[in-house]
């Protein structure tokens, strides 16, 4: 981590013009890269640069969950973002795609993000690097919607195969908040034998 | 006594026709059997849960395995998108539940990251202290039960025995055995109680003796060395890049330990500790990689409790917790291997994504690979030895 | 019958032999059971046991146990072969019946003196494989087929060292009858010394440590539980039977390991005789002599089992064609040599 410069040059250096933006994560560099350079990325980064070990493939949907049962002056569900707002190293649109990448040898880590497109959500698939990335695309597929071209078998991971939807979305309604929201704070009990306060938050 | 065959080099292509023969060879080869499809899951004492594995059996040898998982998928991504900090690490609790503080610790340090404070070095010295009792709460359960898995049934009454002491010690300065949820944003819930130190000193030494009884009773027998030695062998690189940790990936000999190695967290920088590798990576370096770290685990204990600071255990946190706007990552090394939280906020009381990165996702992704021309009590085996909790891979 | 000047007629006699037979293998599985499996196994394990059932040291408890299984329903898998799944555990039993017949338990006290008695006592207790067979193709599931697969390849692989290893026995008194092998123990001598006769473990010492292993295997005891095993096939061929059946197959196994603790204790240690006690008081001492040195050795065939982690499948074979059957033919020579030389 103390040369965090270095590793950065090197990085930049190795993608060349594929890398669109960078930036700095507390405890990890983010590197945003093009689309369609997402599987060279994962060959560079495993042959020259040597980061040999595959932590997670994952996704992300920047738009803001709709609101749904908040009660006012309740602090026990967060307040969801009004507008979307991006991360580290920007965004082109609501979805992206990103891995974590270490080297065992070296003992440093990088991130590397990229753009997927909303209205036809294909990425590269990492399978042919880092054998390991399988079962992480198949589960960022069906969690997502992302098709991840030259994955051998794109099938459910975690949810049964008739599942419909991708549940990690934002317009993914988490059903439990929508059917009952959330009590918030609730009459306690008092203490037998004496009267107690009722608890101060119905959170923490 | 002879062993399985295992394809060592990475990369290698296996035919599965190539290894349908090799099980005929020894019959007359008109006897052609057909395959059997058997289903190993998701009720089975070999699979720790309610992990399915469909395999493809030719007699005795698995041709192909493919695990089907998601029989516990809770959705903790979705829903930590809808709780506030410290209801979330209620939920994360449960991710590894049998050395459940650990889990809280990455996500806590990335929330306090992000707020920029730091908990004060007895709260960080405390939490090491639980995190290593955690640690050899699980290995103590490991090492007896996989005894059980090859066969022996009494290690793993020696291994609940002694993990009680240790439980026992967790819930009396956390008030639960499991999920004790105790970490705060800025430090933990308590102090110590009193005459704890004392009694993990004395716990310490019966968990060094109770490795000691495992290295006599399960290492050095003779049939648990024929049923692991180059059982399920996993390449380093090729562990690598499936994303294998923890003391799967050090057992094949990659030396790389996220507490010595990785970003410095809790007190393990004022530690003095060893880590171990096996250069075979079969299951029985898996064993003896973890008894071993057993072992040094109690020792670091007790460092922690000899160089254990004063002072206060919370920092200065405001009563509800809004963490600013950023992006964290922090990873450590847990029980089963590495774990990790990416926390993308946007300034809330609860975070706006949390991506989690259990271990046991990716030891188990390898198995497909693994499991490729072993026998069928070499699959229990080598699901003993990698050492996965369902809740750690289902999330 | 000298002492007792009683003629029994025949048709009595048998009807008690019978009832005694009957008797033996439930109360030989109960004993052995609670003994080892329950408390033995348990202290091995640092716990106690059952504690409660019948107050001291919770001796009900297999009693209970079998009354619990006999008022559970049967329940019968929906595409099993009821005919053959109903006969298997009465194969597997009846095995065990049959093994009692010749084991002498005093001089006058056995169901039957046949002459070739160790033949006729290993012959049947190989009968049990059909069953254990008929068990697990009959249950219509995948892990009892495996299960039953691999019992048939294990208990027939294991009956060579067996044979062989009571074959050296054998040759050394001279007879097969069992009768005559203890009366060769009993009335023996060490080298002139007839004080504790000539108990056939210290010169077949290596036919005893055979026969031991080989016995563990027949009985599908770990470290030769492969067709059992339990983290793997759960209960192997036994998986589908509940109730009474699965009474059937737990009094089999614990009844079939109270025979082969008696043969062995009968060719090797002595059985009934305690050297110098002839007659009547043998009679009356014999069982009791009998049940002592039987305990002795399934003590340390439970013992084993305990301890052990199991076999994968073709180790155990390994382990009975190349290493086994090669050290019980050279005791076998060895013992001939010396016996047609010396």
């Amino acid at each position: 981590m103390a040369d965090l410069a270095t590793l950065t040059s090197r990085i930049t250096d190795a993608l060349g013009d594929a890398v669109v933006d960078q930036g700095e994560a507390r405890g990890t560099l983010v590197v945003r890269v093009r689309p369609d350079a997402w599987r060279s990325t994962a060959e560079i980064a495993r042959r020259s640069l040597g980061f040999d070990y595959l932590s997670f493939i994952a996704g992300i949907d920047w738009m803001p969950a709709p609101v749904v049962g908040l009660v006012e002056g309740d602090t026990s569900t967060p307040a969801q973002p009004s507008d979307m707002t991006f991360g580290v190293g920007g965004s082109a649109g609501r979805f992206q795609v990103f891995a974590h990448v270490q080297s065992t040898a070296q003992h440093t880590g990088v991130t590397f993000r990229t753009d997927v497109d909303e209205a036809d959500p294909r990425v590269e698939s990492w399978v042919s690097v880092y054998p390991g990335a399988d079962w992480h695309e198949r589960e960022c597929w069906e969690m997502y919607g992302f098709v991840f071209e030259g994955h051998p078998s794109l099938r459910h991971l975690y949810l049964p195969s008739e599942f419909e939807g991708h549940p990690l979305r934002k317009d993914f309604p988490l059903l439990a908040r929508e059917v009952k929201p959330w009590p918030g704070l609730t009459d306690v009990e008092p203490m037998p034998g004496g009267d107690d306060e009722a608890g101060e938050e119905g959170a923490a | 006594m002879s062993t399985t065959e295992q394809p060592m080099t990475p990369g290698f292509e296996v035919d599965p026709a190539a290894f349908r023969h090799l099980a005929d060879a020894q019959v007359n080869v008109e006897l052609d059997t057909g395959d059997m499809i058997l289903n190993m899951g998701p009720q089975h004492p070999a699979t720790h849960g309610t992990l399915r594995l469909v395999v493809r059996l030719d007699g005795e040898r698995v041709v192909a395995a493919d695990p089907v998982i998601g029989y516990m998928h809770r959705g903790y991504e979705k829903l930590t998108e809808f709780r506030t900090y410290p209801q979330v690490t209620t939920l994360i609790n449960r991710i590894d539940w049998l050395s459940s503080f650990a889990n809280e610790v990455p996500f806590v340090h990335a929330a306090e990251q992000l707020m920029e404070i730091e908990a004060p070095p007895r709260a960080q010295y405390i939490r090491t202290a639980l995190t290593e009792l955690s640690r050899i709460a699980t290995f103590l359960l490991f090492l007896g039960e996989m005894g059980l898995q090859v066969g022996a049934l009494t290690p793993a009454f020696y291994g609940f025995r002694d993990r009680e002491h240790v439980l026992n010690l967790i819930e009396a300065a956390t008030g639960g055995r499991f999920h004790p949820n105790f970490n705060r944003i800025g430090g933990l819930k308590d102090d110590l109680p009193w005459g704890w130190i004392a009694e993990t000193r004395n716990v310490m030494k019966i968990v060094l003796d109770a490795c000691d009884v495992f290295e006599d009773l399960v290492v050095g027998n003779e049939i648990f060395q024929a049923r692991t030695r180059s059982i399920g062998i996993i390449p380093g690189e090729l562990g690598a890049s499936y994303g294998v940790s923890g003391s799967n990936l050090r057992a094949s000999g990659v030396d790389w330990d996220l507490r010595r190695d990785g970003a410095p967290y809790l007190a393990y920088p004022d530690l003095d500790f060893r880590v171990f590798t096996h250069p075979d990576g079969d299951s029985f370096s898996r064993y003896w990689v973890r008894l071993q770290e057993t072992r040094e685990s109690a020792r670091m204990v007790l460092q922690l409790l000899d160089g254990m600071p004063a002072g206060p255990i919370m920092a200065k946190v405001p009563r509800i917790i809004k963490v600013p706007e950023g992006e964290a990552w922090v990873e450590t090394e847990n029980p089963l291997g590495q774990m990790g939280y990416y926390v993308v906020s946007k300034g809330a009381t609860g975070p706006f994504r949390v991506k989690i990165r259990s271990a046991s996702f990716s030891n188990v992704s390898i198995l497909p690979w693994m499991l490729r021309g072993v026998y069928v009590p070499d699959v229990v085996t080598i699901l003993a030895s990698l050492y996965f909790i369902l809740g750690d891979i289902d999330r | 019958m000298n002492a007792l000047a009683v003629e029994i007629p025949w048709g009595v006699l048998l009807a008690i032999k019978a009832v005694v037979i009957l008797a033996v293998v439930p109360l030989g599985a109960l004993v052995l059971g609670y003994t080892f499996l329950l408390k033995m196994m348990s202290h091995m394990q640092s716990r106690l046991g059952p504690m409660d059932p019948g107050g001291f040291h919770g001796w009900f408890q297999l009693i209970g146990d079998g009354i619990k299984f006999l008022q559970k329903e049967d329940i019968v898998p929906a595409e099993a072969d009821r005919r053959v799944f109903a006969l298997a555990p009465t194969v597997v039993v009846i095995s065990t019946f049959l093994i009692f017949v010749v084991i002498p338990a005093g001089p006058r006290l056995q169901v039957a003196n046949l002459d070739v008695g160790v033949f006729y006592a290993l012959a049947v207790s190989s009968l049990s494989v059909i069953g254990v067979l008929m068990a697990g193709w009959a249950s219509a599931n995948k892990f009892a087929l495996i299960g039953a697969l691999r019992a048939a390849a294990q208990l027939i692989a294991y009956e060579l060292p067996l044979l062989l290893a009571v074959v050296g026995v054998v040759i050394q008194a001279g007879t097969m009858s069992l009768q005559g092998i203890v009366s060769a123990q009993q009335d023996g001598a060490i080298f002139g010394w007839s004080g504790i006769g000539n108990p056939f473990i210290l010169t077949q010492f290596v036919g005893f440590l055979l026969f031991l292993i080989a016995a563990q295997a027949e009985l599908t005891q770990t470290p030769f539980d492969m067709p059992v095993a339990e983290s793997e096939l759960v209960a192997g061929y036994m998986v589908e039977y509940t109730g009474f059946r699965f009474l059937f197959f737990f009094i089999g196994e614990f009844g079939t390991a109270t025979a082969f603790a008696a043969l062995a204790a009968t060719l090797f240690l002595g059985g009934w005789s305690i050297p110098g006690v002839h007659g009547t008081a043998a009679d009356l001492l014999g069982p009791l002599v009998l049940v002592v040195k039987l305990m002795a050795v399934a003590f340390l065939m439970f013992w084993v089992r305990f301890t052990y982690p199991r076999l994968r499948e073709d180790q155990l074979q390994a382990l009975a064609w190349k290493v086994l059957i090669p050290v019980a033919l050279v005791n076998v020579i060895i013992t001939a040599i010396i016996k047609v030389a010396i």
